[in-house]
C-alpha cells in the first residue's frame, strides 16, 4: 500500500553532510601541512631562499582573485534567495571566470618554473640540494592538489549554474548552491594558508 | 509479539522497484539491499583472503620451500593484508550490519543519503578491483606488506600503483559510509529517541563514523604521496632526496591505528546488542558503555606511536605513547566488565549468537592483554615484528571483529533473511572455528616469544613443532568456517520461517516483520523507553 517512496528533503542534513565532508578535506591537506612543517623545520635556510624565488605578485593576484570569487558565489546565494535568477547566474558566471583566471595564472607560473628546469625529478633541481628539492616538491604537490580542487569546484559551479537556468534550483530549494559555495570557500581557505607558506614566509 | 500483520506490505526482498533482475540490486538505493551487496562482496573477498592465509600457513608447515617461492609468499602476505584490512574488517560490520540495521534501530526509513550509500559500494568494488588488478598486471604483484612502508614501496619493481590507488579508493568508500551514518544519526532518529535512548550498536557506529571521517583522509593523502613519490620522485619519504621514511610511518599509523578502532568498535556494539537479548536483562552500565565507546574513539587517535617503538623516536615520545596505549585499554576493560555484569543474574538463553559473544569476550581479552605486553616499552623490544605481534592482532582483528561479525550474522540472520538457520550445525561450526583459532594463533604467541619473526618465508628448525601445530590449527579453523558459511547458505532454502522476534529482543528491529518491508516502518515509532527495557 504505502510502497511508493515519498520524496523527502532535509536541507539541514545535506548541509551537515557537506560540513562533515569539508572536515575530511581539511585533514587531507592537514597531512600535507604536517609534512611541510617537518621539512621546513629541518631545512629552514633552503626553504627561506627558495621561497624568495616565487613571484609574490602572481601569488597576491591569485589570492585576490579567489577572495573575490568567494564573494561572488556568496552573493549569488543571496540573489537566488531574493528570486533574482538572472543576477545569480551572472554572479556564478563571474565566479567561474575568476576560477579560470586563477588556473591561467597558475599555468604561467608553473611554466616559468619548468623553463628553469624546476620540477619534481629534475636533475638540475636535484643539484641544488635537498631543501630545494623538498620545497619545490611540496610546492608542486600542494598547489597541484589545490588546483585539482579548483577544477572540481568549477565543475560543480557549472552544474549548479545549469540547474538554475533549468529552474531546478530555486528560491526555496537552493541547498545545492549553498553546498557548492561551502566547497568553494574551503578551496579559498586552503589557498589562504598555502599563499603565506610558500610565498610570504621568506 | 508484533502487532503489524500487514500482508499487503511486501518485504524488501520481494519488492521489485524500478529495475528487474540483478539491476534491482546493483541500482537499488534501499539500505537493506545495499547491505546485502556489501555482505556478498565482503564474503567473497573474505574467502579469497582466508584461502591465501591457508596457503601461507601451509607454506610454513616446514622450513624452506614447501609449495611456493619466497617472492610468492611476499606477494601473498601483502594481498592477504590489503584484502583483509581494507576490504573485509574495516567495512565488515559498519557497511553490512550498520547499513542494514542503523536506520531500523533508530526508527528511520533509510539512511540520510541513499544514493551516496550506493556510490560508496561502487567505490568499494572499484577499490578492490584495482587491488586485484595489481596482482596480474605490470612487473609482478606488490610485495611490501599492507603497510606500504617507505622507501621500499617506491623502490620495489612490484606493481604498486594500482594497489596503493585501490587502497585510496577504498578509503573514499569508507569516508562516505561514515559521513552518511553520522548525518543519519544526527538527523533521523525517531521522535523521542534522545541520544541516551539510542541502542549501543548505533552508538558505536557513531563513534566509528567520526574515526572514518577524521582519520581516513590522512591515509588518503599519505597514499597519494606514495603515488607521487613513485611517479614524480618528489622526495617526501626518500632519504636520497632529503625525505624521511619515518615520517611515512607516522602518517601511516596516524590513520591505521584509529582504523583498528573502526574495526573493533562496531564489533563491540554488536556484542552489546547480543548479550542483553540472550540474558533477558537490561545492559549493565549503559552510560558507561556509551562513554567508553567515545573514549576509545578519542584516545585511539593518540596511540599510533606504539607501532614504531623500534623505529627511532625520542624517549619522551616513547613514554607518552606507551602510557596512552595503557590508557586506551581502560574503556575496553569497562566494556568487558559491563558485558559480564549484564549476564549476572540474567535469564540466559544459550543460543548460537550468545556462544559467539562468549567466544568474542574470550579471544578479545587474550588479544587485549597481549596488546598491553606489546605496549610496554621493554617487552616490545623483544617481541617487535615477531609472530607474537601477528598473534596479538589476529586475536583482536580476526578474533574480535571476526567473532562479532559471525555473532552478528547469526543474531540478525532471521531478520535479514526471514529464515531460521540450523543451530546444531552452526554450533558445530563455531566449536571448530574457535578450536582452530586458538590452536592457530595461540601457538603463534609461543613462536613469537621464542623469536620467530613475522613475514618470513623460512625459519630455523627449532620453530618446526610450533609451526606444524599452528598450520594444523588453520585446517580446523578453515573447516569450521566452511561449515558455518555452508550452513547459513543452506538455511536460506531449508530454514523454517522466522518470526518477527525470534530471540525476544527489545530494540526496534525486532518490532517489524522479518524480513523487513521496503520502508521498514509503517508508521515511524515514538520512543518512550530506553533500548533494553527488560523487567
Amino acid at each position: 500500500m504505502s510502497t511508493i517512496l515519498v520524496k523527502h528533503r532535509d536541507d539541514l542534513a545535506s548541509k551537515t553532510g557537506m560540513w562533515f565532508f569539508l572536515f575530511t578535506e581539511l585533514l587531507l591537506f592537514g597531512g600535507l601541512f604536517i609534512v611541510y612543517s617537518v621539512y621546513r623545520y629541518r631545512n629552514a635556510t633552503a626553504f627561506h631562499l627558495a621561497a624568495q624565488e616565487l613571484s609574490v605578485f602572481i601569488g597576491t593576484i591569485n589570492t585576490i582573485i579567489l577572495l573575490v570569487s568567494s564573494t561572488t558565489i556568496a552573493m549569488s546565494i543571496t540573489a537566488i534567495r531574493k528570486q533574482n535568477k538572472k543576477f545569480a547566474v551572472v554572479l556564478l558566471g563571474l565566479t567561474i571566470i575568476l576560477g579560470l583566471a586563477f588556473l591561467v595564472n597558475k599555468y604561467f607560473e608553473w611554466g616559468e618554473h619548468f623553463k628553469e628546469h624546476i620540477y619534481p625529478g629534475s636533475s638540475i633541481l636535484a643539484l641544488r640540494g635537498h631543501g630545494d628539492v623538498l620545497f619545490y616538491g611540496l610546492y608542486f604537490f600542494m598547489t597541484g592538489l589545490h588546483a585539482l580542487h579548483i577544477i572540481i569546484g568549477l565543475i560543480f559551479i557549472l552544474v549548479i549554474t545549469i540547474s538554475i537556468l533549468r529552474n531546478r534550483i530555486t528560491s526555496d530549494n537552493y541547498v545545492l548552491l549553498e553546498n557548492s559555495g561551502l566547497y568553494w570557500h574551503l578551496v579559498d581557505l586552503i589557498w589562504i594558508f598555502l599563499f603565506p607558506l610558500f610565498y610570504l614566509i621568506t | 509479539m508484533s502487532t503489524q500483520k500487514d500482508i499487503e506490505e511486501p518485504s524488501y526482498l520481494d519488492y521489485k522497484g524500478k529495475y528487474k533482475g540483478i539491476f534491482s540490486w546493483i541500482l537499488s538505493t534501499d539500505h537493506k539491499r545495499i547491505a546485502l551487496l556489501y555482505l556478498y562482496s565482503i564474503l567473497a573477498f573474505f574467502a579469497t583472503g582466508a584461502t591465501i592465509g591457508l596457503l601461507m600457513k601451509f607454506e610454513l608447515i616446514a622450513p624452506g620451500k614447501t609449495i611456493m617461492t619466497a617472492q610468492t609468499y611476499n606477494a601473498f602476505f601483502t594481498l592477504h593484508g590489503i584484502i583483509m584490512i581494507f576490504a573485509v574488517v574495516i567495512p565488515g560490520l559498519p557497511a553490512v550490519f550498520g547499513n542494514f540495521l542503523l536506520p531500523i534501530m533508530i526508527g528511520a526509513k533509510d539512511v540520510a543519503f541513499p544514493r551516496l550509500n550506493l556510490l560508496s559500494w561502487y567505490f568499494y568494488v572499484m577499490g578492490v578491483s584495482l587491488v586485484l588488478i595489481s596482482q596480474f598486471t605490470g612487473q609482478g604483484p606488490p610485495d611490501t606488506g599492507w603497510t606500504f612502508y617507505a622507501p621500499y614501496s617506491f623502490r620495489t619493481t612490484g606493481n604498486m600503483l594500482p594497489a596503493v590507488f585501490g587502497a585510496f579508493v577504498l578509503g573514499f568508500s569508507s569516508i562516505l559510509t561514515g559521513l552518511n551514518f553520522l548525518v543519519t544519526i544526527h538527523r533521523m532518529r525517531a521522535p523521542g529517541m534522545t541520544w541516551l535512548k539510542m541502542p549501543l550498536f548505533p552508538w558505536t557506529l557513531y563513534a566509528t563514523g567520526w574515526i572514518q571521517l577524521l582519520a581516513t583522509p590522512i591515509i588518503g593523502i599519505t597514499l597519494l604521496m606514495i603515488i607521487a613519490e613513485r611517479t614524480l620522485h618528489i622526495g617526501f619519504f626518500d632519504p636520497a632526496l632529503g625525505g624521511d621514511p619515518i615520517l611515512y610511518q607516522h602518517l601511516f599509523w596516524t590513520y591505521s591505528h584509529p582504523a583498528v578502532y573502526i574495526m573493533i568498535l562496531p564489533a563491540m556494539g554488536a556484542i552489546s546488542e547480543i548479550i542483553p537479548t540472550f540474558s533477558h536483562k537490561t545492559l549493565f552500565g549503559y552510560n558507561f558503555m556509551v562513554a567508553s565507546s567515545l573514549a576509545i574513539a578519542f584516545v585511539g587517535y593518540f596511540v599510533w606511536g606504539h607501532h614504531m617503538f623500534t623505529s627511532g623516536m625520542s624517549s619522551t615520545a616513547l613514554y607518552a605513547f606507551s602510557l596512552l596505549t595503557f590508557l586506551v585499554a581502560i574503556p575496553s576493560a569497562i566494556k568487558v566488565f559491563n558485558w559480564i555484569a549484564t549476564m549476572h543474574k540474567g535469564s540466559i538463553d544459550l543460543q548460537t549468537p550468545f556462544y559467539w559473544a562468549m567466544g568474542f569476550i574470550f579471544v578479545f581479552m587474550i588479544g587485549g592483554f597481549s596488546g598491553l605486553i606489546l605496549g610496554s616499552l621493554a617487552t616490545d623490544i623483544h617481541l617487535h615484528n615477531t609472530h607474537f605481534v601477528l598473534a596479538h592482532f589476529h586475536f583482536i582483528v580476526f578474533g574480535g571483529t571476526g567473532f562479532a561479525f559471525f555473532g552478528a550474522m547469526h543474531y540478525w540472520y532471521p531478520k535479514i533473511t526471514g529464515k531460521m538457520y540450523d543451530s546444531r550445525w552452526a554450533n558445530i561450526g563455531l566449536f571448530l572455528f574457535l578450536t582452530g583459532f586458538l590452536v592457530l594463533y595461540g601457538t603463534m604467541f609461543y613462536l613469537g616469544y621464542e623469536g620467530m619473526p613475522r613475514r618470513y618465508y623460512d625459519y630455523d628448525e627449532i620453530f618446526h613443532t610450533g609451526n606444524i601445530i599452528s598450520t594444523m590449527g588453520s585446517w580446523v579453523l578453515y573447516s569450521g568456517l566452511g561449515i558455518i558459511i555452508i550452513n547459513l547458505f543452506a538455511s536460506l532454502k531449508s530454514g523454517t520461517k522466522a518470526p518477527s522476534n525470534p530471540w525476544g529482543g527489545k530494540t526496534l528491529e525486532w518490532s517489524i516483520p522479518s524480513p523487513p518491508p521496503v520502508e521498514n516502518f509503517k508508521e515511524i515509532p515514538v520512543i518512550t523507553k530506553g533500548p533494553y527495557s527488560y523487567k
